[in-house]
C-alpha cells in the first residue's frame, strides 16, 4: 500500500443490510420457481416463470443500485483512498483450528462496479428472455436456473474470502453445467455441459490448491487481509517461485479455467449449445469474466510476483490471439462470437498482465455490454431465422429484421473498435498500457488481434446482413424482427455500447488495487495505430465478403493446410478428446479395472484363498480313517526320530 | 442426571429388545414385523438424539458407564462417547430407519430375520463406538460381522454367497491378527486388563509398537477398505441388498477411520507418527486409481462403491496428516459420505426396484419420466462430487488445508480426485438421466412415491444443511481431536527425534 493513502472499513448498518437483499431476491426466485415449477406448468401459468424470475433479477439490480449510492455517498469527497464495508451475516461457514470462514461479504468499488454489471445486464438478459424462451415448454426450469445463477454470480463477486467467492464459483459454474445442457435431450447439449464442468474442475483443482497455499503461508483467506499482507511482502522477481507466486499461479490455473484461457478454453465454444440468452449472460459478459475480476481483485498479490504477472500477460495475449484465428473460419454465428469472447478474455488477461487491472476491469465491463448486445442479437437473428445458426444460410437480413441490424452494427462497431465507442476506450487503454510499460511484443501482437477482431466481427456482420438472402424462399418469407421484449434489451444494450467508455472505470475501481496510481497514458500514437487497424480490419472484410465474394473461397484454396489447421481449432479439442478417451477412459478400463484390480489384487486375494484350498485337499489325503495308515505313519515317524535320537 | 446415566446401555438394549420381540412375533404377520423394524429403529434415533442435547463441546469422554465383567483379567464393560464417536453413533442410528423404510417393499422373503438381522447389526455398530475396553470393543467388532454377513448371503444378489464369503473372510484375516495384538498387547503391559485408559498410561516399546501398529493398521486398513485392500468391497456392495448397501457403505466403512484414531494411533504413537506417510500415501492411490476405476464401470452400484474408495482416501488422508483440522476434516467427512453415498445406493436401489438392473446402459432420458428423481439424484452427485453449499465440500477442504502442512505433495496429488469425482458423477448422471428415452421399457417408470421421497428427502435436507452450518457440528468433534493429536504428538515425538518428524510442530 503506497503511503499516505487512507483505508477505512465503514459500519453503515444500511448498507450492510441492502448487500444482503441483493442476494436474497434470486434465491427466493430460484427456490419459488424450484417448488413451485411444476403447478405452474400444470396451471398453464408457465409465462409467469419469467415474469418472477425477471421481477427478482430487477429486484436485486435496485437493491445494488442502492448499495453504491450509499456506497458513494459514504466516501467523503474528494478521498483517493479506499473505502470498503464488510457485512457479516452473524455466523461462521467453516470453523475448525485456526482455519475459520466467517459469512461476510466485502463491498468496495470493485464489486460494485461489477455487482452493478451482473444485476445489470442480468436484468435485461432475464427480460429478453421471456420473450426468448416464450415457446419452450420448461420455460420454468428455464428460469429458475437462471435466478440460481444471478446468486451464484453475486456470491462470487461480493464473497469477502477466497472461500466464499469459490462458493459462487464453482456455483455458477453449476448453472452453466444446467444451462448448456437445458435441452438435456440432446447428446451433444449433455456433453458439452458434462465438458465445461470437468474443464472447469480442473481450473478449480488449481484454485483450491492456491487457496490451502494462501492460507498456509499467509495465515488468512480473508481478501481484505491478503491483500495487505501481499502488498507488505517483498515482491519476488522474474522465476523466483517463492509463496507470492506460487499461490497467484495456482490460482491463475483456476482463472484459466473459468476465463477460458489456453488449454483449458475448450469447453466455451462447446457451451453454446445452451439457449443464447445464456451464452450472453454467462458465457460473454459474466461468469467467464470470474477469472480476470479474481486476478484483479488480487492485484497487490499478483503485482509482488514477476513470473505471474508475465505469466498471466503472456498467456493472455496468446489466447486473444490463437482464438481470433480460429474465429475466422467458424460458419457458426455463435461459434465465431465464442471464439471472439475467449480472444477479448485474453486481452482482459493482457491489461491485467501488464500491471492495468483498472483497464482490465474497464474492458470487462464495456465488453459486458456489446458482447452481451452481441449475443442477444444473434439469438435475435436465430429467432428469424427458426433456429438456424449457420451463417451460409443468411443474408441480406437487414432489410427484414432492421432494429436487430442497426443494433448488432453498433456492437460489431464498438468490438471492432470504432472510435467513440465502448470499446474503442477500452482497447486503447490496453494497448496504451503494454505500450507505455515498454512490452513491445505484447503492444504488437495485441495490435494484430484488435486488427483480426475488427476483421471477423465484420465478416460475421456482412455474411448476416449484407448480400442476398441463401436460405431458401420459404424461410426467407417467414423472416420476422422479434418482440419488443427482445429489440428493448437491444436498444438498451447498444446504448450501453456506445456510451459505456465514458465511465472512468478504471479511475473508480483504482484504490481497490493498492498500487501507486500512474498518470495515463497520453499520445496520438497508440489510438491512431488501433483505429487504423480497426478500420483496416473492417474495410478488408468488406471487401472479402461484399465486394469480391468469391475471394474467401479462393484464398482458402490456396492455403489449405493452414484451412484446415484452422477448421480443426489447432488440434486443442482433438488433444483433449484423445486425452480423456484413450488415456483416462481407456487406460483405467483396460489396464487398472481388468489388469491391476480384477487381475493383480483379487487375483491375489482369490490366489491367497485357492493356496489355502489346494493344502487343504492335499492335507485332506491324510485324514483317511484308516486306523492301520494312521498306525504305520505313527510307526514310521517313531522310527525316525528314534533313529535321529540314536545318531546323535 | 438420571436417565442420562444409562443411556448408552439403553441404546444398545433398545434395539436388541427390538429383535427380540420382532423374532417371537407370528411369523405370517410380515406387516407387523416391518412396523416393529421401524419403530425400535426410529424410537432408537430419538433416544440418541439427547446424547446430541446432553453433550458437551469439551474433550473428555461423556455418558460414561462402567460395570465389571471378567474382573480376573480386568475387563469391564466400559462404555462413553466423545467427539469422534458422537456423530457416528447419529449417523448410525439415522440412517438404520433410512434404510429399513428404503427396503420397505423390496424385501419379500424373510422379512422377520431381515428385520432381526438388521437391529442386531446396529446394536454391534454401536457397541463398536461406545467401547472404551478393548474387549468390548473386539466382541461387538465381530458381532457387527454375523448380521451383515447373513444381510449379504440371503437378501443378495446373484453371486451372493461367494460375496459374502469373501467378506467375512477378508474382515476375519484383519481381525485376527488385531486380537493377536490385544492379546500381546495386554501381556507387555502388565496384565493390569483392556481398558483402553489405563492401557494409554502404558507406553509400550518402540520396537513392538511397530508390530502391533501394523497388526492393528491391517484390520482397519481393510475395513476402510484403503488401497490395495479394497477389492472385497465392490463385491460385497453389487451383492448386498440396498440396505446392506447403504449400512456397510454408511457406517461399517467408518469402523477402520474411527479403529485408526481411537485405537491404532493412541495406543502405538511413534509407530503412528512414523508410518503415516506410507498409510498416506496407500490413501492418495487410492484416492486417484478409485476414481479411474469408479470411472469406467458399467454397473451403477460398482461404480459408487469404487467412488468409496476415492472418498475414503481422503478421509485416510486427513487420518495421515494427523492434524487438529485435517483429523475434525476427516471424521466430518465419514458422516458426509455416510449420507452421500448412502442416498447414492438407495436411488440406486430404487431404479433396481423398478428395473431390475443396475446396468448403466440399460437407463437413459430418466430426467423426462422421472423428473424428481433426476432432481435429487443430481443434488446427491453433487453432494458426492463435493460442490461447495453442499457437506462433501467442507469435509474435503478441511482434509486438503489440515494435510498441506505434512504431505504438500500428497495433497496436490489427491486434488486430481476433485477433478476425476465430477468425471464420474457427472457421466453416470448423464447417461442415466439425459438424452432421449431410447429403451422401451423405461417409457413407463414410476416417479418416486412418498415412502420413496420419505427416504431421501432427510438426506438430502442434511447434504445441505451441513454443507452451510459446519460449526454445528464440528464444534463438538474438534475439541476431541485436538486433544487426540495432542496428546498423541507429545507421546509420539520423544525429544531426540522430535526435528526428525515432518509435521510435528505443527499440531494445528
Amino acid at each position: 500500500m503506497p503511503e499516505g493513502i487512507p483505508t477505512g472499513a465503514l459500519e453503515d448498518g444500511l448498507l450492510m443490510q441492502a448487500s444482503f437483499w441483493v442476494l436474497v431476491f434470486p434465491l427466493v426466485g430460484f427456490v419459488v420457481l424450484a417448488l413451485f415449477g411444476d403447478a405452474m406448468k400444470r396451471e398453464g401459468k408457465a409465462d409467469w416463470g419469467g415474469y418472477i424470475a425477471s421481477a427478482m433479477a430487477l429486484l436485486s439490480f435496485s437493491s445494488a443500485a442502492f448499495v453504491v449510492s450509499r456506497l458513494w455517498k459514504l466516501m467523503p469527497v474528494g478521498d483517493q483512498g479506499l473505502r470498503f464495508a464488510q457485512p457479516y451475516l452473524g455466523f461462521e461457514w467453516i470453523d475448525v483450528a485456526d482455519f475459520r470462514v466467517p459469512l461476510s461479504l466485502l463491498v468496495d468499488p470493485l464489486s460494485a462496479v461489477m455487482m452493478l454489471v451482473v444485476t445489470g445486464i442480468g436484468s435485461l438478459i432475464h427480460v429478453y428472455s421471456t420473450g426468448y424462451m416464450h415457446e419452450d415448454e420448461d420455460r420454468v426450469r428455464f428460469f429458475s436456473y437462471m435466478n440460481l445463477f444471478l446468486f451464484f454470480m453475486l456470491v462470487l463477486v461480493l464473497g469477502g474470502s477466497l472461500p466464499l467467492m469459490f462458493v459462487g464459483w464453482e456455483g455458477v459454474g453449476l448453472c452453466s453445467y444446467l444451462l448448456i445442457g437445458f435441452w438435456y435431450k440432446k447428446q451433444s447439449a449433455s456433453d458439452a455441459g458434462k465438458k465445461a464442468f470437468v474443464v472447469n474442475r480442473i481450473g478449480d483443482a488449481g484454485l483450491i490448491l492456491g487457496m490451502i497455499m494462501a492460507f498456509t503461508w499467509f495465515g488468512t483467506l480473508d481478501l481484505v487481509e491478503i491483500a495487505e499482507n501481499a502488498s507488505s511482502k517483498p515482491a519476488e522477481a522474474w522465476l523466483v517461485f517463492g509463496p507470492l507466486t506460487l499461490v497467484a499461479l495456482a490460482l491463475f490455473v483456476g482463472a484459466c479455467g473459468k476465463s477460458a484461457q489456453l488449454p483449458l478454453h475448450v469447453w466455451l465454444p462447446d457451451a453454446m449449445e445452451g439457449p443464447t440468452p445464456v451464452s450472453a449472460l454467462i458465457h460473454a459478459a459474466t461468469m467467464v469474466t470470474a477469472g480476470v475480476y479474481m486476478v484483479c481483485r488480487l492485484a497487490p498479490l499478483y503485482a509482488q510476483s514477476e513470473t505471474a504477472m508475465a505469466v498471466v500477460a503472456g498467456l493472455g495475449c496468446a489466447t486473444a490471439l490463437v482464438a481470433a484465428t480460429i474465429a475466422f473460419v467458424q460458419t457458426d454465428i455463435k461459434k465465431v462470437l465464442a471464439y471472439s469472447t475467449v480472444s477479448q478474455l485474453g486481452y482482459m488477461f493482457l491489461a491485467a498482465g501488464v500491471g492495468a487491472f483498472g483497464v482490465a476491469i474497464f474492458h470487462l465491463v464495456t465488453h459486458a455490454f456489446f458482447k452481451a448486445l452481441l449475443f442477444l442479437g444473434s439469438g435475435s437473428v436465430i429467432h428469424a431465422m427458426h433456429h438456424e445458426q449457420d451463417m451460409r444460410k443468411m443474408g441480406g437480413l437487414r432489410k427484414h429484421i432492421p432494429w436487430t441490424h442497426w443494433t448488432f452494427l453498433i456492437g460489431t462497431a464498438a468490438i471492432a473498435g470504432v472510435p467513440l465507442l465502448s470499446g474503442f476506450f477500452s482497447k486503447d487503454a490496453i494497448l496504451a498500457a503494454a505500450h507505455h510499460h515498454h512490452h513491445t511484443v505484447l503492444f504488437a501482437l495485441g495490435l494484430v488481434t484488435a486488427l483480426m477482431t475488427a476483421f471477423y466481427m465484420s465478416r460475421l456482420y456482412f455474411l448476416t446482413f449484407w448480400g442476398n438472402f441463401r436460405g431458401g424462399h420459404e424461410l426467407e418469407h417467414h423472416l420476422h424482427e422479434s418482440p419488443w421484449s427482445m429489440v428493448g434489451v437491444l436498444v438498451i444494450l447498444a446504448v450501453g455500447a456506445i456510451f459505456g467508455g465514458y465511465v472512468d472505470i478504471p479511475g473508480i475501481v483504482a484504490p481497490v488495487f493498492r498500487l501507486p496510481i500512474e498518470a495515463a497514458a497520453h499520445g496520438l500514437l497508440v489510438p491512431v495505430l488501433a483505429t487504423t487497424a480497426g478500420l483496416l480490419g473492417i474495410a478488408g472484410a468488406w471487401y472479402a465478403y461484399v465486394k469480391q465474394p468469391d475471394l474467401p473461397a479462393k484464398v482458402s484454396a490456396s492455403a489449405r493446410g493452414l484451412q484446415r489447421a484452422l477448421e480443426e481449432k489447432w488440434g486443442f479439442d482433438l488433444a483433449f478428446d484423445w486425452f480423456t478417451d484413450k488415456v483416462v477412459v481407456g487406460g483405467s478400463a483396460g489396464l487398472l479395472w481388468k489388469r491391476v484390480d480384477a487381475g493383480l489384487i483379487d487375483g491375489a486375494v482369490n490366489g491367497a484363498g485357492t493356496v489355502v484350498d489346494a493344502v487343504s485337499r492335499a492335507a485332506r489325503g491324510f485324514q483317511t480313517g484308516l486306523v492301520r495308515g494312521y498306525a504305520l505313519v505313527i510307526l514310521g515317524g517313531a522310527v525316525l526320530v528314534l533313529s535321529y535320537l540314536l545318531w546323535i | 442426571m438420571g436417565a442420562s446415566n444409562y443411556l448408552l446401555s439403553l441404546l444398545l438394549l433398545l434395539p436388541l429388545l427390538g429383535a427380540v420381540v420382532i423374532a417371537l412375533a407370528p411369523r405370517a404377520n410380515v406387516g407387523l414385523q416391518k412396523t416393529l423394524g421401524m419403530a425400535f429403529s426410529l424410537a432408537t434415533f430419538a433416544l440418541s438424539l439427547l446424547l446430541v442435547t446432553g453433550f458437551e463441546p469439551v474433550a473428555e469422554m461423556q455418558f460414561v458407564e462402567r460395570y465389571d465383567w471378567i474382573p480376573a483379567y480386568g475387563i469391564s464393560f466400559h462404555l462413553g462417547i466423545d467427539g469422534l464417536s458422537l456423530w457416528l453413533v447419529i449417523l448410525t442410528t439415522f440412517l438404520t430407519p433410512v434404510a429399513l423404510l428404503g427396503s420397505w417393499s423390496s424385501i419379500e422373503q424373510r422379512v422377520k430375520e431381515f428385520n432381526v438381522f438388521m437391529l442386531l447389526l446396529e446394536v454391534g455398530m454401536l457397541g463398536v463406538f461406545f467401547a472404551l475396553d478393548l474387549f468390548v470393543f473386539y466382541i461387538f467388532w465381530e458381532a457387527m460381522l454375523i448380521p451383515m454377513y447373513f444381510l449379504i448371503g440371503i437378501w443378495g444378489h446373484g453371486r451372493r454367497i461367494y460375496a459374502a464369503v469373501k467378506f467375512f473372510l477378508y474382515t476375519m484375516a484383519g481381525s485376527v491378527l488385531m486380537l493377536v495384538a490385544f492379546l500381546v498387547l495386554y501381556k507387555e503391559t502388565g496384565a493390569v486388563g483392556f481398558g483402553l485408559a489405563e492401557l494409554l498410561k502404558r507406553p509400550v516399546d518402540p520396537g513392538l509398537q511397530f508390530w502391533l501398529f501394523l497388526a492393528f493398521a491391517l484390520a482397519f486398513a481393510i475395513k476402510v477398505p484403503m488401497f490395495p485392500f479394497h477389492t472385497w468391497l465392490p463385491d460385497a456392495h453389487v451383492e448386498a441388498p440396498t440396505a446392506g448397501s447403504v449400512i456397510l457403505a454408511g457406517v461399517l466403512l467408518k469402523m477402520g477411520g474411527y479403529g485408526f484414531l481411537r485405537l491404532a494411533m493412541p495406543l502405538f504413537p511413534q509407530a503412528a507418527l512414523e508410518m503415516a506417510p506410507w498409510i498416506a500415501l496407500l490413501a492418495v492411490i487410492g484416492i486417484v486409481y478409485g476414481a479411474l476405476v469408479s470411472l469406467v464401470q458399467p454397473d451403477m452400484k460398482k461404480l459408487v462403491a469404487y467412488s468409496s474408495v476415492s472418498h475414503l482416501g481422503f478421509v485416510m488422508l486427513g487420518v495421515a496428516a494427523f492434524s487438529t483440522t485435517s483429523v475434525t476434516g476427516a471424521v466430518y467427512q465419514m458422516l458426509n459420505h455416510g449420507i452421500s453415498t448412502g442416498a447414492l445406493f438407495l436411488m440406486v436401489g430404487m431404479l433396481y426396484d423398478r428395473r431390475h438392473t443396475r446396468d448403466i446402459a440399460e437407463f437413459g432420458g430418466l430426467k423426462t419420466v422421472m423428473p424428481w428423481f433426476a432432481a435429487l439424484f443430481l443434488m446427491v452427485g453433487l453432494s458426492s462430487i463435493a460442490v461447495p453449499g453442499f457437506n462433501g465440500f467442507v469435509g474435503e477442504f478441511l482434509i486438503l488445508v489440515g494435510s498441506w502442512r505434512a504431505f504438500p505433495g500428497m495433497v496436490i496429488a489427491a486434488s486430481l480426485g476433485v477433478i476425476l469425482a465430477a468425471a464420474y458423477v457427472l457421466w453416470m448422471i448423464q447417461r442415466v438421466l439425459y438424452g432421449e428415452v431410447t429403451n422401451p421399457k423405461n417409457e413407463k417408470l414410476p416417479d418416486l412415491s412418498p415412502r420413496e421421497l420419505a427416504v431421501l428427502l432427510p438426506l438430502v435436507f442434511l447434504a445441505v444443511y451441513m454443507g452451510i452450518f459446519s460449526p454445528q457440528f464440528t464444534r463438538t468433534i474438534e475439541p476431541s481431536v485436538a486433544a487426540l493429536v495432542r496428546d498423541v504428538r507429545s507421546a509420539g515425538a520423544p525429544a531426540h527425534n522430535a526435528a526428525a518428524l515432518p509435521a510435528a510442530a505443527d499440531a494445528r
